[in-house]
């Protein structure tokens, strides 16, 4: 559910599996992150950082109406694969509630997606360090709204 | 038992040096990286190691290796022998007084940390200035401001002048005046910035002022001569200068070394221990507490000897001509932004491009084998100052080739084709 990409989780694997060679893959992350909504300049800030990335990551979370309620979830970066990587995991996580996001292993789709083990460590921390961030202030919520 | 045969596969040819026959003694340089041949090009952050570097690590491993210095049995005095022909050849390599100014580390860090604990701590009062410049690498500022935090200091700094990363020298004369100590870089990790750093020490000297040089980006690099720069300590890594990771070197004038107290304790520094006293050995034992990384000195004379044999003078040149390729061919790129002196430079070649993200860059490079730096640099403050928040870097060595540049330039004008 993240509409600016107006496809779906299996749609984007099946691209990418459509896709052959590495460079067609980060081509199209590329693109990906160049759709991405950025934030406001007001946002870049640091107590919305994701640190662990070696880019500049910012992501804010907001649980929308409903019960449970579904997160609202945007993020940007100042380095365009990050933004790609950033597109996925919206796909994965926007609009789930708080039990969805702790039960979903992102890190999977991201390897099925072929792009793992082309990223290179600290770029597979900062992802890493991007789920992280997505489940804790998930699990904060859910605690916070018991 | 002998060391191996130190041959090299240095050759020239009208007195010129065969630059690519030297890689034939990097066994890492045939590596395929991505289905492309390997580029090296992160050489500021460490360089590759020659067969004769490895080679001496493992005969003393297979022939010679003990703990030094308390054995009475053959193997401990090869390893002693080792270990402490190790530390003159470090002295010769740098042109120290005498071997016993010269303190085997961990690397430039422990280094530049042993100065701050041991003389700074001994030596500076609250209220004291401790001088740095803007262009530190987090290895010589966190160390000074943790002991400024300590005892109340002053740091204070000399600016740089802008993206060609000069030292703003005019008010040194006045910036020393208030001084008590100068600590700064030979050459500058991200601008490839040569400093003056005899003309530095001298005017340092006159104001009584004590100077310490990182010289990790030098030492491998350049002639590097702690008589004639007049410094009071210098420090360097193994790593960087073709040796092996976990040795590094702080050269201190003897009567410095002298009056200063212990930095660690435990075997090795001292005398005479008694429960409740102790004596510390002479320097510069008093300053390697603990069984010191032989194998590590042992790859680091090696190297050293590599290095002298193609001569530093000659390598030097090499990178400068390796960076001005470089940097000419950057500066046709509509809008690039690059980094560090026109003229006089090291081989560190910095840039932002207008287009793709440094870390972008240097990831869609790996995936064609070639391998650059992206990021601060370990030059936060630097960084702010220039007002980008990464750098894309490529640092040259002298099995660099043209090739290699041109390969670089190439990959580069590939990669912007995917963020145009």
């Amino acid at each position: 559910m993240a509409d600016f990409l107006n496809t779906t989780l299996d749609e984007l694997i099946g691209n990418f599996e459509f896709l052959g060679d590495w460079e067609e893959r980060f081509a199209y992350l590329i693109e990906l992150g160049k759709k991405l909504p950025p934030l406001d300049e007001s946002e870049m800030i640091e107590e919305n950082r994701v640190h662990g990335c070696q880019a500049n990551v910012w992501l804010r979370m907001r649980p929308c109406n409903g019960e449970p309620p579904a997160f609202e979830i945007r993020a940007d970066a100042d380095a365009f694969i990050v933004k790609g990587l950033i597109a996925v995991l919206l796909l994965i996580y926007n609009g789930k509630t708080a039990e969805q996001i702790v039960a979903t292993d992102c890190i999977g789709t991201v390897a099925r997606l072929g792009l793992d083990k082309h990223l290179s460590p600290t770029r597979r921390n900062g992802l890493h360090s991007m789920v992280s961030r997505i489940q804790a202030l998930a699990a904060e919520s859910a605690t916070q709204t018991v | 038992m002998n060391a191996p045969a130190k041959t090299t596969s240095l050759a020239k040819r009208d007195g010129v040096i065969d630059w690519a026959a030297l890689r034939e003694d990097f066994p890492i340089l045939q590596e395929t990286v991505n289905d492309h041949p390997l580029v090296y090009l992160d050489n500021a952050a460490s360089s590759q190691k020659p067969r004769q570097v490895i080679d001496a690590i493992r005969h003393h491993y297979e022939h010679d290796n003990a703990n030094v210095h308390r054995g009475i049995h053959e193997l401990s005095n090869r390893a002693t022998e080792a270990y402490e022909g190790a530390r003159q050849r470090v002295a010769d390599f740098i042109n120290a007084g005498s071997r016993e100014e010269i303190i085997f580390t961990r690397g430039t860090t422990e280094g530049l940390n042993l100065v701050a604990n041991s003389w700074g701590l001994e030596n500076l009062r609250e209220g004291d200035t401790i001088l740095l410049t803007e262009m530190e690498h987090h290895s010589n500022l966190v160390p000074w401001q943790l002991l400024a935090q300590r005892i109340g200091a002053r740091l204070d700094f000399i600016e740089i002048t802008g993206d060609d990363g000069q030292l703003d020298l005019q008010w040194l004369d006045e910036q020393l005046a208030r001084a008590r100590l100068l600590s700064l870089t030979h050459i500058s990790n991200t601008m490839g910035t040569v400093n003056p750093i005899a003309e530095i020490c001298a005017r340092a000297r006159e104001a009584g002022v004590v100077t310490v040089m990182d010289a990790a980006q030098s030492a491998g690099h350049a002639p590097v001569d702690v008589q004639a720069i007049g410094c009071d300590f210098l420090a360097f890594s193994g790593h960087k200068t073709c040796g092996p990771t976990g040795i590094g070197v702080l050269y201190g004038r003897r009567e410095l070394l002298e009056a200063m107290p212990p930095y660690q304790g435990g075997g090795e520094m001292i005398s005479r221990v008694e429960f409740r006293n102790v004596t510390f050995n002479v320097v510069p034992h008093k300053f390697e507490a603990g069984t010191p990384n032989v194998a590590g000195a042992v790859g680091l004379h090696a190297a050293l000897d590599y290095l002298d044999a193609i001569g530093r003078g000659a390598i030097f040149e090499h990178d400068q001509r390796l960076a001005k390729r470089a940097c000419e061919r950057l500066a046709e790129i509509n809008g690039i932004r690059l980094f560090g002196p026109k003229k006089g430079r090291s081989g560190v070649v910095s840039f932002v491009l207008p287009d793709a993200h440094a870390l972008d860059l240097a990831t869609m490079a790996d995936q064609k084998g070639v391998a650059l730096r992206a990021g601060h640099h370990c030059n936060q403050p630097l960084l702010a100052k220039l007002g980008v928040p990464a750098t894309a870097r490529a640092s040259f060595y002298f099995y660099n080739t043209e090739t290699e540049v041109d390969r670089f330039i190439e990959v580069i004008h590939q990669v912007r084709k995917l963020f145009a």
